[in-house]
This record gives structure tokens, C-alpha cells and sequence, in this order.
């Protein structure tokens, strides 16, 4: 494993209740990759990036983000830290405007200038946010949610981005559009550890893959060479 | 027709100290999901505070606006940190249980309170101070206001507008709603939630201790059971506009406290009490959600 990794999970077990959602998880994202976690429904992907934003704590093992232990901490110091995430079933705030859901993804930031600039630019990559402005984040649709999301997380302006599920329920066209900004925000110097069931995008994105399998990694390596791999093509690409 | 004024008149001034205290029941539930039991009981505190504060500081002997507003204050701050006691140490503890858990945590906080406050203040009724001499305003025809009732709505609307700036238009009341949509995704964000939450409290503690001052002037008969019968009336009128809506608890309290005045006016005060809870049997037959509830559904 690379010791100087940007974040690093050291055996990881997480477990609700009597059932273990992750056993002995071991993976690190270095800086400036986008790196993808796959896996079908119920592996446990989404328990793996609750518990780097400290949602869940691991019952073993140690979550290091550069270089520091942050097992156990918080979630709101882990955001202060510098870890975003955009969360699963979009997770946005339906009774406040688009405005403010920006907003508050900017909640520990104090700079109201580059926080106001920030915000121009996702309206830049998303236009169709600024149109909806002023509307209740609840009345928009399922993409212009899923735009939010990312946007209200890159708010924050974290040096590492989780997403969860970015392409749940989108129709293809937003999804390529959706997968297109993903690789801008990381060109733009943001690392990204992506979740998706959705391989086959994933894969053509990221630079490394995991692949979960109920609560196990099963598979890594680079992305272009799982694409590559007669398993993964049977199983997750459906060739 | 000056009659009607006159009830008019009295029971917005009644609704609207209704609406401080309903203020905190909407609010806590909001963003907790829970019925604070106690909260009746902190605006009897509140009572009490101002009651001892007059004393010791000589302002219940001389009359003054200003010692009047500096007891308004003091019983706030007071309450404020009564509120963030009850908490941080009888409510934070329990938040991962089960809500019914919470629920009679509330209830136990209440009955500590008013028996607490039966054996530290006696529970024979005490006479609240008068801070300030009540005088008649002016007189139209029949009708007439004393200085109470404007101070009354004055003072409640003022802090309700402050209230409705502070959630509406500040980052931190910003964080409130985001909290009371859903606590994970906003600590997501950043946001300590343990410390909105404890804000939420010393918010509409401070609110139902403004209450408290408000009803010592007007109606000073004070003791540590009275609470109970309020703080249920308030409950009622939050949940007649809509149980997590501020806007909602604010016309729910005015509705309560006009019908009220209405009742004793026009047909007798023997029904005053039992008014409240045919109102919470109608708009619980008729709409559940409340006036300004939303029944919730989420886009998925």
C-alpha cells in the first residue's frame, strides 16, 4: 500500500447490529485520481463511504486521510477536514432553495467572497441550477438533484469527493453528462472516490477499481485492466 | 360591535403569548421529532426566574419600564440555559433510542419540574410583581386597551419577527431546517448538529420565557402547576397550525387565543379550557397535518 496515500482505509470491519457490512476493508485513494468502488446492491459501498465520513465507526481497523487517523470522528470535523460527499438517494434539502442547499454545502467555510465565486462556478457547469435558484430544492427534478448534490458537495471545497450513486435513476443522457463534470471536477485538481453500480461508466472514468462484494473486496487493480477481465465483464458488464 | 372589539383585542393579546410558547413545541419538533413534555414547565420557570430577579434586585417595589425589560431579559437568559440543560443532559444522551424513550424522558423532565418547583417555591400561589403600573391606553367608546395588551403584542410580535429573520434569513437558521429535513445529510455538510440542536433550545426556551414575563404582568397569579393546563394549550395550537411549521404555530396560537376570548365572552368560561381540545379533535378529524403541515412525501 502507498504510505502517502490521500486517504487510506487500514481493515476496516463495520458491522449493523450482529451483521458485519464490512469485513477487513483495505483500499487508498491517492491524490488527484478518480477511484471507483463497484459492486451490486447490498456489497457495501455505501457503508464504506458513510464510514470515511464518519456516519458509521468501524468496529476495527482505521480510516487515515492524509496521513491522520479519523476513525471515529465526527462528521462534521471530517468535513472540515476536507472530505465532501454526495449522498446517496441525493439527500438534499427539499424544504430550502437551491440557493441555500449551496449554501450550506459551504456551511464551515467563512470566505464569503470565494464562497459567492464557488458558486458561480457550478452554476458554470450546471446552468440550469442557476435557473432554479430561487426554487425549492424539492421541485426539482431527479438529475437537477443530482446536480445539486454534487455541486452542494464541491461547496465545500474538499480535497477528496465521495459520491454515492451519482447515475441512480437518471436517464442515460444525464448520466453522460453527470459522468462528464465528474472528470472536470477531478482534472480541476479534486480527488474522487466514486461508488456506482453503474461499471461500465465507472470504469471508463476512473484510474483504479475496487470491487465489493458482500462486505469484501474481491478485485482491484487498474480500471482500464478490469474492464478488461472476463470476470468483471460477466458480472458487472453484462457481456 | 365594541364588545366583539374589545374580545378581539384581548384574545389576539392572549394568542399571541400563546404563539411564543407554541413556538418551541413546533420547533423542537421540527428538528427532533419530539414532543417536549417540559417545555410548559420552562415557561412556568420562567415565572419564578422573573418573580426572585424583581426581588432581589428591588425592581418589584418600584416600577419601570426599564427594570421590567432588564427581568424580561434576565428570566430569558435564565430559561435559555434551563433549556440547554434539559438538553444536553436528559434528551442528547437518549437520541439514538427509540423516540418513546425520548417521549417519557420529556414527561419525567416535566414532573420534575413542577414537583421540583412545588417544593423550592411552595405550591401556594404566589403574586408576580408589578413591573409596571398597569394603565389605561385610550378609550374608544367601550372599548378600551391598557398598556399590557400593546406591550404584550408588541413585544411578542417583535420577537417573533426576530425569530422568523433568524431562521429564515441566517446561516444558523438555515442549519435549523436543514437539521429538522434530515439530521445525517446535514452533518454532511458540515454542520454540528448537537450544536443546532442545543441553539434550538435556547431559542425557544428564551421565547417561552418572554411568555412568562408577559403573562406575570397581565395576569400575576403564579405558581408551579401552572404549566401544565398553558404549555397543553400551546401544544394544541402548534399542532392546530401544523406541528414543525413556525408560521403555523404562530396563527394556531392567535386561533387559540381568539376562540378563547370568544368562548368566554359569548357563552361561558366554564368552556374555556375544554375549547382547546375540541379544536385538536377537529383539526386532527379534519387535517391531520394541521393548517400549515405539509404531509410528507420525498422524491426519490
Amino acid at each position: 500500500m502507498n504510505g502517502d496515500a490521500l486517504l487510506k482505509l487500514d481493515h476496516i470491519t463495520v458491522a449493523y447490529g450482529a451483521i458485519k457490512a464490512l469485513k477487513d476493508i483495505s483500499l487508498s485513494v491517492n491524490e488527484g485520481e478518480i477511484v471507483t468502488l463497484i459492486g451490486a446492491n447490498g456489497a457495501g459501498k455505501s457503508t464504506t463511504l458513510r464510514t470515511i465520513s464518519g456516519l458509521l465507526k468501524p468496529q476495527e481497523g482505521k480510516v487515515y486521510f492524509k496521513g491522520h487517523d479519523i476513525s471515529g470522528k465526527k462528521p462534521h470535523v471530517i468535513v472540515q477536514q476536507g472530505i465532501s460527499q454526495a449522498p446517496e438517494g441525493r439527500g438534499i434539502f427539499a424544504n430550502l432553495s437551491t440557493e441555500d442547499n449551496l449554501e450550506m454545502g459551504a456551511y464551515s467555510r467563512k470566505d464569503k467572497e470565494s464562497i459567492q465565486r464557488d458558486k458561480e462556478h457550478v452554476f458554470h457547469i450546471f446552468p440550469i441550477l442557476q435557473e432554479r435558484r430561487k426554487q425549492e430544492a424539492g421541485t426539482l427534478s431527479g438529475g437537477e438533484q443530482q446536480m445539486l448534490t454534487i455541486s452542494r458537495a464541491l461547496m465545500a471545497r474538499p480535497k477528496l469527493l465521495l459520491l454515492d450513486e451519482p447515475s441512480l435513476g437518471l436517464a442515460p443522457q444525464i448520466i453522460k453528462q453527470i459522468f462528464k463534470v465528474i472528470q472536470e471536477i477531478n482534472q480541476q485538481g479534486t480527488t474522487i472516490l466514486l461508488v456506482e453500480q453503474n461499471a461500465n461508466m465507472a470504469l471508463h472514468i476512473a484510474h483504479k477499481a475496487y470491487v465489493l462484494e458482500t462486505g469484501k473486496i474481491v478485485l482491484q487493480g487498474k480500471a482500464q485492466d478490469l474492464l478488461n477481465n472476463p470476470d468483471v465483464k460477466k458480472a458487472y458488464l453484462g457481456e | 360591535m365594541e364588545e366583539f372589539v374589545q374580545h378581539l383585542i384581548n384574545g389576539i393579546s392572549l394568542g399571541s403569548i400563546y404563539g411564543l410558547v407554541a413556538i418551541g413545541y413546533t420547533m423542537v419538533y421540527g428538528i427532533l421529532k419530539l414532543i417536549n413534555f417540559a417545555h410548559g414547565d420552562v415557561y412556568m420557570m420562567s415565572t419564578f426566574f422573573g418573580f426572585y430577579f424583581a426581588r432581589w434586585l428591588g425592581f418589584a417595589y418600584t416600577p419601570s419600564v426599564i427594570g421590567a425589560l432588564i427581568i424580561l431579559f434576565l428570566a430569558m437568559a435564565a430559561c435559555a440555559l434551563l433549556g440547554f440543560t434539559i438538553e444536553r443532559f436528559a434528551y442528547r444522551p437518549l437520541r439514538k433510542m427509540p423516540r418513546l424513550n425520548l417521549l417519557i424522558t420529556a414527561i419525567g423532565v416535566s414532573l420534575l419540574l413542577e414537583n421540583g418547583g412545588q417544593i423550592l417555591f411552595g405550591a401556594d400561589p404566589k403574586f408576580f410583581p408589578e413591573l409596571i403600573q398597569r394603565a389605561e391606553l385610550f378609550r374608544i367608546g367601550d372599548i378600551s386597551i391598557s398598556n399590557f395588551q400593546v406591550i404584550i403584542i408588541v413585544v411578542s410580535l417583535s420577537f417573533m419577527a426576530l425569530l422568523q429573520y433568524i431562521i429564515f434569513h441566517t446561516k444558523t437558521g438555515k442549519a435549523m431546517q436543514a437539521v429538522s429535513f434530515h439530521h445525517e445529510n446535514a452533518s454532511l455538510m458540515g454542520i454540528d448538529i448537537d450544536r443546532i440542536i442545543s441553539f434550538t433550545f435556547v431559542l425557544g426556551s428564551a421565547l417561552a420565557a418572554a411568555a412568562g414575563i408577559l403573562v406575570g404582568l397581565a395576569y400575576p397569579r403564579i405558581d408551579p402547576l401552572m404549566g401544565v393546563l398553558f404549555g397543553l394549550k400551546a401544544f394544541v395550537a402548534a399542532v392546530l397550525g401544523g406541528i414543525g411549521s413556525v408560521p403555523g404555530a404562530i396563527v394556531g396560537a392567535l386561533i387559540m387565543g381568539l376562540s378563547e376570548e370568544m368562548v368566554v365572552g359569548y357563552f361561558s368560561s366554564t368552556y374555556r379550557d375544554a375549547l382547546a381540545f375540541f379544536l385538536l379533535i377537529v383539526i386532527l378529524l379534519v387535517k391531520p397535518t394541521g393548517l400549515f403541515g405539509k404531509s410528507t412525501s420525498e422524491k426519490v
